[in-house]
């Protein structure tokens, strides 16, 4: 391949270093899929997801119910199309809120550093220290579920992490003399985290995004199989998985299939983070 | 077979594969012998090859590199044709490499001794015992202190200059016949490097040992090796006796290394000096310092009393060893390090301790540059960009005005206006040292305090970096704080010197006449360390030993 030699390039995704592997590339169908699933999903339910249509209860995958029926005689896959908008809608809303209020927190405690960072880190670290299905558990146990309530947990119990993260490596940028020059020119806290150190650290904070993300599904999940998540007649993936428990001895599609909606979501974003172009991988 | 060299290279051609996947030569036909007992220079600027030559001799290349042609000959061994297993045996016996950076090279985990005689111990040359004795004898041929003990100490408990002569004995305790020492001395001091430099010629001379020398100093090769190789991107420029290379090169590139260190003596600007006129910074009793303060005293106090004047467009060098606290005075006059005592006056205003405190304009006033272009420049921003803000910022410049005056800065530090759309990662050393200069001359400054900004840069790039001072000194009436470890080019570009040891300054002098007028004992140390272009210059260097044992920190 010869490289242009024009000044004026326009650049493939593959010249600029954009371009990434197979199992990326894969990771990336799927997280797309759910995605369109999210957002399209109700006009693509062949039956109400709350309505009855079925008088047998766990039933097969026929061309009629394409994934079965529920433990209520409900079609299988309107309800996992149901519950793609809570479970993907609910982890994306509370993996930002909890990374942008870490990195944010993260890189002024880097930047000012001296008691204000010493207090915060002291304080989200005793936070990071509770069980977070258990404070889950005592949050919406006091206040109830609803779906704010469950975006304010859940981005809670992942801020401190997301804090760390940041700090951790806005503390090394903060240290390059690109930062010193910046501040002898005199410039304050919020130029510096935002044009001097965040482009630096956003690499590994969007991977860090990814792995967050997954673990916030995780943990939806288990609030919603212990009954504290998405209240029914609607249903998140761990709901489903929660009601059709009983289905587990029949091996019947209503608990596989929810299940492998779960799993194969965040696996795939597990293989895309880890497969990220170089070029926004190595950034710092 | 007498006549036979000791080692042999013929056209010798290693490859790399880049990030992009495409093959570069970065060694282009390389042939050169090494006779039995005889070391060779290898001279040349960063990414001119000579390490990779070096380490070639070891059959060794690094990550993504591989010799692609070529043979390499040791003694019986072909290296290029060797297994890796076989390739392993000779190293540390027939040839043995002493890095750079020996305290990079050390395990601080473990003992000196141990990782001294670790080589006998692999290959199975000496019991225990006897290994320990041999590498005592060598610690004493090294000239190291206490050899008896040295050994049972870890890595961090001596010096650097000791360190890299603990490195030189773990090389030659397996009694190798070619050692290749890779810029051995760079990281050191002057005052150190001269008993590194004598320590490894006399331990050579002794065993009759060959050498490879690598290294971008002339005037370091010149003191130790016979024979000069001069490189230049992959391939030999000119190769001669050291005394060749010195007094008759023939080759232009070896002219052009040979002139950047001949120091163009600096002409002073030719402004009105009177008593009257203000100077352009005045430091008075500065104090500063490191760590948590107590009593309005930091801890680790840096920099004691220190007071000095600069006149506007006069130039003041300040020169010392590292931890002398020269870069200290740089960030406390410009207040990254607020001082706990005294003053700083620029143009006549007292400046406040602190960043925070300064205003806008009195920051402008003087501006800093640092060290490592690298580390300088935001690597996720544009040049452009780069250049925009402090316009931005202290002048409130933006749209056509601002990109006009960005390809104006481009223009006056000499660099192509296309390169604003470039990011620093994509430019050499050199330019990237332009565009923090740039960066330094966008806030219109009338003080640049340049911290070792020639420091990091090959010796060509960091001449031409001084002329460019010089022009921009001569055009925008600029007054320039310089700080440095290398006294020829403070010669270069300064009026004043001031001698900085342990945070004082001991002595101040003028530039032209530093050697003849220098009167306090440690400024006359450091003025004879400096290495002569005289490959005679350390066999008949006398300095005076209590000196030495004074300020020298081995």
């Amino acid at each position: 391949m010869k490289p242009t030699t024009s000044p004026f390039r326009f650049m493939s995704p593959r010249q600029m270093g954009y371009s990434f592997n197979w199992v990326g590339r894969i990771g990336l169908a799927v997280i797309v899929f759910w995605a369109l699933v999210a957002i399209f999903g109700p006009m693509l339910q062949p039956y109400s997801p709350g309505e009855i249509v079925d008088w047998d209860y766990f039933g097969p995958m026929t061309h009629q119910y394409l994934l079965g029926t529920d433990y209520l005689g409900r079609d299988v896959l309107s309800r996992i199309l149901m519950g793609a908008r809570y479970t993907v809608g609910i982890a994306l809303v509370s993996v930002f809120l909890a990374c942008a209020g870490g990195v944010v927190l993260g890189m002024v405690a880097a930047v000012i550093g001296g008691w204000f960072d010493m207090i915060l880190s002291r304080l989200l670290d005793a936070f990071n220290g509770i069980p977070s299905l258990l404070f889950g558990l005592v949050v919406v146990a006091a206040v109830g579920s609803s779906i704010p309530v469950l975006v304010m947990t859940l981005a809670a119990i992942y801020l401190p992490g997301a804090y760390r993260f940041a700090r951790a490596l806005a503390v090394n940028v903060n240290t390059m003399d690109f930062v010193t020059v910046a501040r002898a020119r005199g410039e304050k806290t919020p130029y510096l985290i935002l044009r001097e150190i965040f482009p630096n650290i956003l690499g590994p904070v969007l991977a860090d995004l990814g792995l967050r993300f997954v673990f916030i599904v995780l943990v939806l999940s288990g609030l919603s199989f212990l009954g504290l998540g998405v209240q029914p007649p609607y249903a998140d993936w761990g709901a489903l998985v929660r009601e059709n428990i009983g289905a587990l001895s029949f091996g019947a599609p209503a608990i596989i299939f929810p299940s492998v909606a779960i799993a194969s979501l965040t696996i795939s974003v597990n293989m895309f983070i880890d497969n990220l172009p170089t070029k926004i991988r190595d950034r710092s | 077979m007498s006549n036979q060299p000791l080692v042999s290279i013929r056209d010798l051609k290693i490859g790399a594969t880049t990030d992009a996947g495409r093959r570069v030569e970065i060694i282009r036909g390389v042939s050169f012998d090494i006779q039995p007992g005889e070391i060779v220079a290898l001279i040349g600027e960063s990414g001119s090859g000579k390490t990779t030559i070096a380490l070639s001799l070891m059959g060794h290349t690094r990550t993504g590199c591989g010799i692609d042609a070529g043979t390499i000959r040791i003694d019986q061994h072909d290296v290029t044709a060797m297994s890796e297993a076989k390739r392993a045996r000779i190293r540390g016996t027939e040839v043995s490499y002493v890095p750079q950076s020996a305290a990079a090279a050390f395990n601080p985990s473990q003992r000196i001794i141990d990782q001294v005689i670790e080589v006998t111990a692999i290959h199975k040359l000496l019991d225990r015992d006897a290994a320990e004795k041999k590498a005592v004898e060598l610690f004493r041929a090294l000239a190291l202190p206490n050899p008896d003990t040295i050994g049972a100490r870890y890595p961090h408990q001596v010096s650097g200059g000791q360190l890299q002569r603990l490195s030189a004995a773990m090389a030659l305790i397996g009694d190798p016949k070619l050692v290749i020492f890779d810029e051995p001395t760079t990281a050191l001091d002057v005052t150190t490097q001269i008993e590194v430099l004598r320590a490894f010629r006399s331990v050579m001379e002794k065993g009759g040992m060959a050498g490879v020398y690598v290294s971008h100093d002339l005037a370091v090769v010149a003191q130790i090796a016979d024979r000069i190789i001069v490189l230049k991107s992959g391939e030999i420029q000119e190769e001669g006796t050291a005394q060749q290379i010195l007094d008759a090169p023939t080759h232009p590139y070896t002219r052009e290394l040979l002139a950047a260190f001949e120091p163009v003596p600096h002409v002073p600007l030719d402004v009105p000096q009177d008593a009257s006129r203000q100077p352009i910074l005045e430091v008075r009793n500065l104090s500063a310092g490191y760590g948590p303060v107590r009593n309005g005293e930091p801890a680790a106090k840096i920099l004691k009393d220190i007071n000095f004047r600069l006149q506007p467009g006069k130039n003041l060098g300040v020169i010392g060893e590292s931890g002398s606290g020269k870069s200290t005075l740089a960030r406390a006059i410009s207040g990254i390090l607020p001082p706990y005592q005294g003053e700083v006056v620029v143009n006549g205003v007292v400046q406040e301790p602190s960043l925070a405190q300064r205003s806008k304009e009195q920051l402008r006033h003087a501006q800093i540059v640092f060290q490592l272009p690298d580390t300088a420049l935001n690597p996720a921003q544009p040049i452009g960009a780069i250049l925009a803000r402090p316009l931005r910022f202290y002048h409130n410049m933006r749209g056509a005005a601002c990109e006009a005056r960005v390809i104006e800065l481009l223009d006056m530090v000499q660099l192509p206006a296309a390169l604003r759309h470039r990011l620093p990662g994509e430019l050499s050393g050199g330019q990237k040292q332009r565009v923090n200069l740039a960066r330094a001359l966008a806030a219109d400054p009338k003080l640049i305090l340049c911290d070792e900004i020639t420091s990091a840069l090959d010796t060509v790039v960091g001449a031409a970096i001084i002329e460019l001072l010089k022009e921009l000194q001569r055009e925008l009436e600029l007054s320039y704080m310089f700080i440095s470890h290398d006294l020829s080019t403070v010669e270069a570009i300064c009026d004043d010197v001031l001698v900085m040891y342990k945070g004082e300054v001991v002595e101040a002098l003028p530039a032209a006449r530093m050697s003849e007028d220098a009167r306090h004992p440690y400024s006359r140390l450091l003025v004879s360390s400096v290495p002569k272009l005289d490959t005679g210059w350390l066999a008949g260097l006398e300095q005076d030993p209590e000196l030495i044992a004074r300020f020298a920190n081995r």
